[in-house]
This record gives structure tokens, C-alpha cells and sequence, in this order.
């Protein structure tokens, strides 16, 4: 048995409140494609940035060729040979391929005063023949496909001599053809020898390319397997395979209930495709699907923030049309962010505000002034019913925990008056206290009537509140679940279904 | 890499000359600059003459060579509001190191341009080292230069009596074309080889395209980012020297607002305020463009209000014109 070029054994990592990798254990070997699965936040990509330096490891060895070695920032990981391909890309859109490879370390000529860009042209056709790149490494990258673009950071990685190759999520992005293209060069490295890690979601592309498969669960190794011996059943069972949550929801499906919202046909580009749906009074509808599905995008098309290219939205059996967020909340549709901090808050500013913000009109005087005493009012209310744990509402947002900034985003629409509510990953980054809070103040706004959508990615969390699930992945609708009929099994098994298809050609 | 098949007999990848992205607007600008020129012409007999070209030329000089320095603080993603008066400030320590002490020509040059890279030298420390946005950091730098050129200056203006060939150094002439254009031509052609052929132009482009990113493929950013600073203040310095030179004085009370001109030329030029886009080319353009503009419209006898406003509205429309263009895309 020869030496891993890659072992790591007993790795911890912790972030605050976060176990996020516990006892963590992996190989790899020279000439192998190795993928790294597990559900979102199953500590894939944390385990791969402590390997590569962006994060420090609190325990643990990491032997490279058979040496210890400790990898305290990615500049050592460099020098090791060690290569990440990000699932955000990380180039210069305005350089040229060839000065995006070889940034930091340009050839120069006449002393080092002037860049030497006829060698830096030279090695970088060089490069692009070494890897059957069939474009012009002058080429602007912002100008590339972002196939092309990945093309060029592994070509960037692979210059630094990397012998390691981590790609995290590389095709997600890709289109038929481009997977094929990548593929073909992940064969040709394999052939060179370079150890290719692969994380990817995608079950046949795993079963394809792979030769072993490591699979990770909340934070901690599970297993190491040969691809050709595993069926993706058993894989599937292997990341999910924690203990079911109980299913607590008392609310049956209400089958003859007015229908409030009806999508039909939308779609955006690549992310959203074709998709169709309605949304009942007082259900509550999960959205699951892996990260990349077109599961927030689609909430953006219903909410106005982005323009569909096509589709129809009806919301109590009438067409609307949706410029912006303004229509869209006119209407009585709210929506949650998965982004709270960002997209859903204020945080500097107080609660009150916060909660009155999208319904200022009603907080105005005939004369123009705003109504500081009926603000005080609304919210107050909304801190009682929601039991916002607040010292008032003049506290500002950002000094409150994760739940309670929700509930404030609750409250918010709420007091617009909102019949349709699509929440994004509502307990993200919220602890497991306040989940069950959030949990139970969903249930009763469906009991109170409130047609809801429910974007997670966790499934027990889908499992357990929604009436009906619908799965997506890649932008489409590839099933539809009723609560009691779904598993989690079942929803991996949508989630991964690729549709393979004849492919947009586009340069 | 281990064991590279040289098998691979890949198409060779044509090398293409780009000519898409920043070529076109320049061209675009290049051809409005052209249209500009041909319409005063024709509008007026007294614009398209030697002397109301070299004056052209020459009112270009002193804003130009300050856009040439602005074009590449901008490039990062930054700004430059104190060049006005960094220039203003460089324009004073030069009268001082001159008349004042009395040294000769040369030492004043130094103290000009010495100055200049100095202030720009602080204001990229403050950017890149201490994290204030370009925008406070280089407001502060421009009221601090103004205030201190009033001070060291006494709030009067130093003159150059003593020295007459000082003013040569602008307004000495080569075949009538005085030596401030030849000197804002020749900076131009060393900014465009300092930006296009050397490792600080190329960080540049980096940094004002993808900072995190350049950061990550460890190239010292901060370092870089002080050293175009102090790059733009020395340009800034050297317009201080010239508009001096053409004054035959220091001026204490001059250069604010010179700034917004110089941004303004270079964004006509179709360098990005976001950064990572831009050329030494289009900034010249930018410059003479807004210069082209002004004397034209004066041989018309449009009121000088007027022709604010004008240049106003060309430099949104500039802008509009490339954001059109790169939508298309």
C-alpha cells in the first residue's frame, strides 16, 4: 500500500456555537477522484478550507505524502501543492486569462521594470495546450462562459504545481456539454497523477467520475467507499441517516381551500425553468432542494425583485403583474430573506421602525408627519403577540439574537397585512430554541389562514412543518410530495435528479 | 505538474487582438472629440487656427496631467478628491523652496513633486492601511492641503521674480508650442507605459477588478494600493509645478474644484468609477474633449454659465453612453 498523498485524521474545528467538524478523517491518493458528500452544512467545504489553509484547525494532523505538515494560510497551501477551485469563482473579470493566471508572479523583463507579457502569453499557451484549452488566453475573462472561466482557475491552480485539486461544486454552473468538457480534463489529470477532490450533490455524476466516495454527516466522518461497490440508495441513506424528527404537525392538508396564489410557467435563464405551482389558504408549502436549485430565485421572480422572462402570476385568481417588490407587497405577498441582515432589516435602526417600515402610509398624518405614538403602538403589539424578546421598541434590531430579528421581519409583514408569506430558510442561523418558537408561530399563521411558502434546506425542518412539498433542482419542479408520503430519502432522491438535456449552445 | 502528455495537439489558440471592451469606447470617444472639433470648425472660422489650438492644448495641460494621475486611483476602485489641491499645495512648497530659501530651480521641482507623492503617500496609507473609504480619506487630504497652502503661503501668493527662467518651464515654446504641452503628452505616454507594461499598472487593473481575489493570490494589496496613491500625487505634484510655471506664481487660493474636472475627464474617457476598466488614451481624450468644449463654445459666445452647464450634461450622457453600450453586451 503506498503512502496518501493526502491524510487528515482527528480534525476539530469549532466556531462559536458551532461544532462544525468533529473527529473528521480523510484520504486521498495520487490519481484518484475522490468525492466528498454530505447534505448542506455537513462540514464539506469547512473540512476542505482547513486543507487548504483558510481556516486553522483546533486539532488534529494533516500528513501530506506521508509528512506532517501544518497549514496555517493558503499561501503555504500553495507552496504544498495544494489547489481550490471555489464554488464562487475567484478571478479578475477586466484581465486577461493569462493575467489572471499568473497574478503575483508575472514574468518581467528589463530588471523587473516592465511586465513581459510576450513570455506571460508564452507560458500561458502553453498551459492552455497542456489542458486542451481551445480558447485564446488574451481573452478577457469577464468575456468567458463560466465553464471557461473554471477552465482557467484550474488552469490557475494546476500552475502552482498542485498535485492536490479540490473542486468544490464545479457544475453547478455548467451546462451539458460544459460538464462533458470538464470531465474529460478531470480524466487527463487523473492520468498525470494529480488527487482530485470532488464535491458535488450530483449522485450520477459521482457514480460516473469518482473512484471513492467519503461521506460526511453533521460535522463527522461517516465512511469511505468504493464508488463502483456503492449504490446511491446507500449513499443517500448514509448522508441523511440521522434520526428522524417526529412529526408533530396536527393540521391536516385542507384540500377545498381557496387557493391564493397559482404560478404558472415561470421562468428565468437557467435558474428558474418552467415552474408551476399554487398555494392554498392556511397551507403551508416546503420548497426543498440542494443549494443552486432556483428554489430563492423563484421566490424572487413571485416577489418582484428580479423579472421573470416568462410565466404568470395569479393571486386570488387574478393576473398581476409584478414591476417590483412595491406590486408584489401591495398584493399581500411578504418575503423573508434567507439573508435577514441584508435583505430583510435595518439593523441599525430600532424596532418599531423596522416593523412599521413597509406600511408607512398607515404611520402618517394627514399633514405628512409620521405618527411616532401609533409606530410605538404597532409595535408593541407585534412584540406581544410574536413575543419578541425585546428591552422595547426603541431597541435597535442588531442587538437581538437571530429569532427575534425574524420575528421582527414577521412583524413587518404582518403589519402590512400580508396573506401570502414566503419564508427563505427562516431558521437559518437561529438556535434550536428559537426554531421551535419560529416553528410554532408559522403553524398558527396558517391556522390563522395565511397561505405559506418554506424554502429550507433542512429537511427534517421541511418534514416536519409542511402540508405539501415540492422539490426542485436545477431550476425546475422535479417533484411534488404530500406531507405524510415524503422522506427524506424520497426528497434526495428528486433533489439529485438531473435533467439531462440537449444543450443551449452559447459561446 | 506532474507528467504533462506534450502529446496533445490542441488547436493553437489564435492570438486575437481585442479589439472589444475598452478599444471601442475609446474609438467612440476619439470620434466624438473629431465631430466635436469638425463642428466648431465649421460653427466658427476663428476656432480651427494655430493659436487657438495650441491654446486649447495648453489650458488642457495643467487639468490633463491631473486626470492622467486620477485615471489610476480610480482603475483601483478609489478615488482622488484632493488632487486639486494637493497641486495647489506641491504649487506653494515649490514657491517656498524657490523664493523663500532661494535654492535653484531644480530643488523647487523636487519639493513639488516631493510633496505631492507625500500627500498621496498618506491618503493611500489611510486608504489601504487604516480601511477609510477613499472617498473621506482623500476629502480630508484636500481640505488639509488647502489649509496648509494658505499657511505656509501666508495666504499670498509667492511669485517667481527671481528666477525668470521658472517660467520657461511651462511657458517656453518649441516651434510655438509651449513646453507644458509637450510635458502633459509625455507624462501621458509614460502613464500609459506604467499602466499597461508594468507590474503597479497591472495590480492596478487587479485590484480595482477583484480585490479579495488578488489578495488571495497573495499580492501584497496594501502596499500596492499606498504606492498608486503616492503615484496620483505625484502627477498631482507636477501639475502644481506647471500651473505655477504658467502663472509666474503660487497661487494659495487656486485648485478647488480642479478635482471634479479632472474625474470628469477621466470618466468621459470611459475609465469605470467601479474600477478595473480604463486607459491613459480615453483620459486624454476626456481631457480634451472637456477643453475642446469650453474654447469652442467661448468662440461662440455662449455664456460662460452656460457652458457649465453644457459640460455637465456631457459628462452624464459620456457616462450613459458607455453603460448603453455594455448592457448590449
Amino acid at each position: 500500500m503506498d503512502i496518501p498523498l493526502v491524510l487528515m485524521e482527528g480534525i476539530e474545528k469549532s466556531f462559536p456555537g458551532v461544532h462544525a467538524l468533529k473527529n473528521c478523517r480523510f484520504e486521498l491518493r495520487a490519481g484518484e477522484i475522490h468525492a466528498l458528500v454530505g447534505e448542506n452544512g455537513a462540514g464539506k467545504s469547512t473540512l476542505m478550507k482547513v486543507l487548504t489553509g483558510v481556516y486553522r484547525k483546533d486539532a488534529g494532523t494533516i500528513r501530506y505524502k506521508g509528512k506532517e505538515v501544518e497549514i496555517p494560510d493558503t499561501k503555504a497551501a500553495q507552496q504544498l501543492g495544494i489547489g481550490i477551485i471555489h464554488q464562487e469563482l475567484n478571478l479578475m473579470p477586466d484581465l486577461t486569462a493569462a493575467q489572471n493566471l499568473f497574478i503575483g508572479r508575472e514574468p518581467r523583463k528589463l530588471g523587473g521594470l516592465l511586465l513581459d507579457d510576450r513570455r506571460l502569453y508564452k507560458d500561458a499557451e502553453k498551459l492552455f495546450r497542456q489542458l486542451n484549452l481551445n480558447f485564446s488566453p488574451d481573452t478577457k475573462v469577464g468575456d468567458l462562459t463560466v465553464a471557461r472561466q473554471q477552465m482557467v482557475e484550474i488552469a490557475k491552480a494546476l500552475s502552482y504545481n498542485s498535485e492536490v485539486l479540490i473542486m468544490d461544486e464545479p457544475t453547478a454552473a455548467l451546462t451539458s456539454a460544459e460538464i462533458e468538457e470538464l470531465f474529460r480534463m478531470m480524466g487527463q489529470l487523473r492520468e498525470q497523477g494529480v488527487g482530485i477532490v470532488y464535491i458535488s450533490h450530483r449522485m450520477e455524476e459521482l457514480k460516473r467520475m469518482t473512484d471513492r466516495m467519503t461521506v460526511m454527516r453533521d460535522g463527522s466522518y461517516i465512511d469511505t467507499l468504493q464508488t463502483a461497490d456503492t449504490s446511491i440508495n446507500r449513499i443517500i441513506s448514509l448522508m441523511v441517516g440521522r434520526e428522524l424528527y417526529v412529526n408533530t404537525k396536527q393540521a391536516a392538508p385542507r384540500l377545498n381551500a381557496d387557493t391564493v396564489l397559482e404560478v404558472k410557467g415561470l421562468s428565468r435563464g437557467r435558474a428558474v425553468r418552467d415552474v408551476s405551482f399554487s398555494l392554498k389558504k392556511g397551507e403551508i408549502l416546503g420548497i426543498a432542494g440542494l443549494m443552486g436549485a432556483g428554489r430563492t430565485e423563484t421566490a424572487r421572480l413571485i416577489f418582484g425583485a428580479d423579472r421573470p422572462d416568462a410565466g404568470e402570476i395569479f393571486v386570488h385568481g387574478r393576473k398581476l403583474v409584478i414591476r417590483g417588490p412595491h406590486d408584489a407587497v401591495r398584493h399581500g405577498i411578504g418575503y423573508l430573506s434567507e439573508d435577514r441582515k441584508r435583505y430583510g432589516l435595518m439593523t441599525e435602526m430600532d424596532v418599531r421602525t423596522n416593523i412599521a417600515v413597509s406600511s408607512y402610509g398607515r404611520f402618517r398624518s394627514a399633514a405628512g408627519w409620521m405618527r411616532d405614538a401609533s409606530m410605538d403602538e404597532n409595535a408593541e403589539r407585534y412584540v406581544d403577540s410574536l413575543q419578541i424578546k425585546t428591552p422595547g421598541v426603541h431597541q435597535i434590531v442588531k442587538f437581538l439574537s437571530g429569532g427575534n430579528q425574524q420575528k421582527v421581519v414577521i412583524g413587518k409583514w404582518l403589519t402590512r397585512d400580508c396573506d401570502i408569506l414566503i419564508f427563505d430558510e427562516p431558521t437559518r442561523g437561529i438556535d434550536v430554541g428559537a426554531k421551535t418558537e419560529i416553528y410554532k408561530l408559522l403553524d398558527e399563521l396558517a391556522a390563522q389562514g395565511k397561505g405559506i411558502i418554506m424554502i429550507s434546506s433542512e429537511l427534517p425542518e421541511i418534514l416536519r412543518m409542511s402540508h405539501r412539498i415540492l422539490v426542485m433542482c436545477e431550476g425546475r419542479l422535479t417533484g411534488e410530495l404530500s406531507g405524510e408520503e415524503a422522506t427524506q430519502e424520497l426528497i434526495m432522491r428528486y433533489a439529485t435528479m438531473r435533467i439531462t438535456e440537449p444543450d443551449a449552445k452559447h459561446a | 505538474m506532474s507528467a504533462v502528455t506534450e502529446t496533445a495537439q490542441a488547436a493553437k489558440p489564435a492570438r486575437t487582438v481585442s479589439l472589444r471592451g475598452g478599444a471601442t469606447q475609446k474609438l467612440l470617444a476619439f470620434a466624438s472629440l473629431i465631430l466635436l472639433v469638425l463642428f466648431f470648425s465649421l460653427a466658427s472660422e476663428n476656432f480651427f487656427r494655430f493659436d487657438n489650438l495650441i491654446g486649447i492644448m495648453l489650458s488642457t495641460a495643467v487639468i490633463g496631467v491631473l486626470a492622467l494621475g486620477s485615471t489610476f486611483v480610480i482603475i483601483t476602485g478609489g478615488i482622488d478628491l484632493s488632487v486639486g489641491t494637493v497641486m495647489t499645495f506641491s504649487a506653494v512648497m515649490t514657491g517656498v523652496v524657490i523664493s523663500f530659501w532661494g535654492l535653484p530651480i531644480p530643488f523647487g521641482i523636487a519639493g513639488g513633486i516631493l510633496t505631492g507623492m507625500l500627500c498621496g503617500f498618506i491618503s493611500g496609507w489611510f486608504v489601504a492601511r487604516m480601511q477609510i473609504p477613499p472617498f473621506i480619506a482623500t476629502l480630508g487630504m484636500m481640505m488639509v492641503t488647502k489649509g496648509l497652502a494658505l499657511v505656509v503661503s501666508g495666504t499670498r501668493p509667492i511669485y517667481f521674480n527671481d528666477t525668470p527662467g521658472f517660467s520657461k518651464l511651462a511657458m517656453g515654446t518649441i516651434l510655438g508650442i509651449p513646453y507644458a504641452v509637450f510635458v502633459f503628452f509625455g507624462l501621458a505616454i509614460l502613464a500609459g507605459i506604467v499602466l499597461n507594461k508594468t507590474i503597479i499598472g497591472r495590480y492596478n487593473f487587479a485590484l480595482g477588478s477583484n480585490e479579495e481575489a488578488t489578495r488571495l493570490s497573495g499580492v501584497n494589496v496594501r502596499n500596492w494600493k499606498i504606492a498608486i496613491y503616492a503615484m496620483t500625487g505625484i502627477f498631482s505634484g507636477i501639475a502644481g509645478i506647471l500651473m505655477a510655471s504658467r502663472l509666474n506664481s503660487a497661487q494659495p487660493a487656486l485648485g478647488a474644484g480642479y478635482e471634479l474636472e479632472a474625474i470628469a475627464a477621466v470618466v468621459i474617457g470611459g475609465t469605470s468609477l467601479s474600477g478595473g476598466r480604463g486607459s491613459i488614451l480615453g483620459t486624454v481624450i476626456g481631457a480634451l474633449i472637456m477643453s475642446v468644449m469650453t474654447n469652442g463654445l467661448r468662440i461662440l459666445s455662449v455664456p460662460q454659465e452656460w457652458q457649465i452647464v453644457l459640460v455637465g450634461l456631457v459628462v452624464v450622457l459620456a457616462v450613459y453612453a458607455d453603460i448603453l453600450r455594455r448592457r448590449k453586451k
